[in-house]
């Protein structure tokens, strides 16, 4: 179980101090997918990036169970089972496939083909290349994916798992979402905007001007998108609101 | 005879554990001190200055030959003249390379000067690797100057490695690539404390159809310096790629110099080159997985410097 309980992130540059993460505080339960959607700008990427210790927190708490992860550093959060899939992986010259997996893995027994075969690739035609710039945005997405579906993880966040993905492969993620679901006890969070992500959610959060807007079902949420469809010319700012059917029909 | 200094270096730049199959010439403190031919591979002393000849019969295949040179004592200036002659048809690994323990004050020298002449339809790998240890305050140094002249269909792969240990290294490559003859360069180069290192490979496309195609990879720590003068020449129809790619860390400094030279409209010659530090988003990659930050530096190091 992961608990963030008011948890802020400043970002400074040239220009000041802005507040991107703004009191932030929810309960992801563990053996649960939740689907975090949300405008761009909104804040998804923030929590995904503090939940993995790449932003520390400028206020706040997070819990990883009982133990208080708020100022851990990456690899001390990656030990505790905490993995994160980036929306735009790294590419390395001269470090293959197997080795990423192996990694990902530590010292733990894993099938590389059968990690590739979950993401919808052919183990022969990529174990042995390097992951470098010979790959295309999907390619390298699956693989992202593939090094986290290598751990045997408490939490899992998946940014954007979609983008890059080809319609045909898109079956199959979902697939591999749900069994990750079924096999493990793992806390997954998934960051998308895609209906077909937001279906396999236990539960649909809302993150807009860098908090918790709303926390709905799926079925719930995606009811209001399509009345907000048909009848709001301004989605987005519907959306952005945590606007209601009838307050949208309004 | 090898003693356990000997036999590490050995280890370290030839993968040797003990004696070698096949042909093979042991230099040690600048002479010869153990030898093997084959029926296919002779190895022959010179006469003239220091060094051999290594003549591989026409259609050899499948056999190798090991001439690894080591330097123990220090204040020595070890220079050899080396000169294959690769057969026809034939396709041979050669196994070179230097490993220099220093345990003095006085600097440890090998400059070795390399000639090949690869035979029509020949294909010759050759593994070059130099390395440096021991607690002597002496320089070790290395220059090696290697000329190949790669006859027609002929193909050659060179794998050129500074493992790590050298002060001060020039090397110096040429080769001529003759009709639809092609080659393949992989140099792999580390640098730290103040070490230098001057890298200069010339290819001189003169034959139709040749190509080349040159990676070099390399790493530059603390003080140490770097400087890459590749230059590809196509004077035919051929085509020629160098992609050229430091990691500088600390203070290091590392210059690459790129030439490419077309004397025919029909070459196609390309050059890539980059420096940068270690990206960020690699080492934050490798942390999720667990790693510390140093694991994950050493980690993209080693897959980079493969």
């Amino acid at each position: 179980m992961l608990r963030m309980n008011g948890v802020c992130v400043t970002a400074v540059d040239d220009s000041g101090s802005k507040e991107i993460l703004n009191n932030v505080t929810m309960t992801l339960e563990n053996n649960k997918i939740y689907v975090m959607t949300g405008p761009n700008g909104g804040g998804k990427s923030s929590i995904a990036k503090v939940i993995m210790g790449i932003f520390q927190p400028s206020g706040g708490q997070i819990f990883l169970d009982d133990t208080d992860i708020t100022h851990m550093s990456i690899t001390e959060r990656a030990k505790l089972g905490i993995g994160y899939a980036f929306q735009a992986p790294a590419r390395f010259k001269g470090i293959r496939v197997r080795d990423l997996l192996k990694l990902a893995a530590g010292g733990a027994k894993i099938d590389q083909c059968q990690l590739l075969y979950d993401v919808g690739l052919c183990a022969q035609d990529y174990l042995d290349r390097e992951i470098n710039s010979t790959f295309s945005g999907g390619e390298l997405k699956r693989i992202e994916i593939a090094s986290i579906l290598a751990r045997n993880l408490k939490v899992a966040v998946f940014d954007e798992p979609e983008a890059g993905i080809d319609l045909w492969s898109f079956q199959r993620l979902t697939e591999t979402f749900e069994a990750l679901h079924r096999k493990y006890d793992t806390t997954i969070v998934i960051i998308s905007h895609q209906e077909r992500i937001l279906r396999l959610a236990d539960e649909v959060i809302l993150i807009s001007d860098g908090t918790v807007a709303r926390r709905t079902s799926h079925e719930e949420f995606l009811g209001e998108i399509s009345m907000i469809d048909k009848d709001c010319l301004c989605k987005e700012n519907c959306i952005k609101g945590g606007v209601t059917n009838a307050e949208c029909s309004r | 005879m090898l003693n356990a200094v000997d036999k590490k270096l050995l280890e370290e730049i030839a993968d040797l554990h003990g004696v070698p199959q096949g042909a093979y010439n042991i230099r040690k403190n600048g002479e010869g001190i153990s030898r093997n031919t084959t029926a296919n591979i002779d190895i022959v002393t010179k006469k003239d200055k220091p060094g051999i000849d290594i003549i591989i019969k026409p259609g050899t295949r499948g056999e190798s030959v090991h001439i690894p040179v080591i330097l123990s004592k220090e204040g020595l200036n070890d220079v050899v003249y080396n000169t294959f002659e690769v057969g026809e048809n034939s396709d041979v690994v050669i196994v070179a390379g230097c490993g220099i323990h220093n345990p003095g004050s006085e600097k440890a020298q090998h400059d070795g000067i390399h000639e090949f002449f690869v035979r029509r339809g020949a294909r010759m790998k050759y593994v070059e690797k130099h390395y440096g240890e021991g607690n002597g305050t002496g320089e070790r140094i290395l220059n090696p100057k290697t000329i190949i002249e790669v006859e027609e269909n002929g193909v050659v792969e060179l794998e050129m490695v500074q493992i790590k240990g050298v002060d001060r290294t020039v090397r110096d490559t040429k080769v001529i690539l003759r009709e639809n003859a092609r080659l393949i360069v992989t140099e792999r180069l580390l640098t730290y404390r103040s070490q230098t290192a001057d890298s200069i490979i010339t290819v001189e496309m003169v034959g139709e159809d040749s190509s080349a195609q040159i990676i070099s990879r390399s790493v530059a720590q603390d003080d140490s310096e770097q400087v890459f003068h590749l230059n590809l020449r196509g004077y035919k129809k051929c085509r020629g790629h160098i992609q050229c790619d430091s990691i500088i860390m600390d203070n290091a400094k590392v210059a690459s110099i790129p030439e490419i030279s077309a004397f025919h409209s029909d070459a196609q010659l390309i050059h890539e080159a980059a420096i940068g530090k270690i990206a960020n988003d690699q080492l934050v990659k490798l942390m999720t997985l667990g790693l510390t930050e140093k694991e994950a530096e050493d980690t993209v190091l080693k897959g980079f410097l493969g």
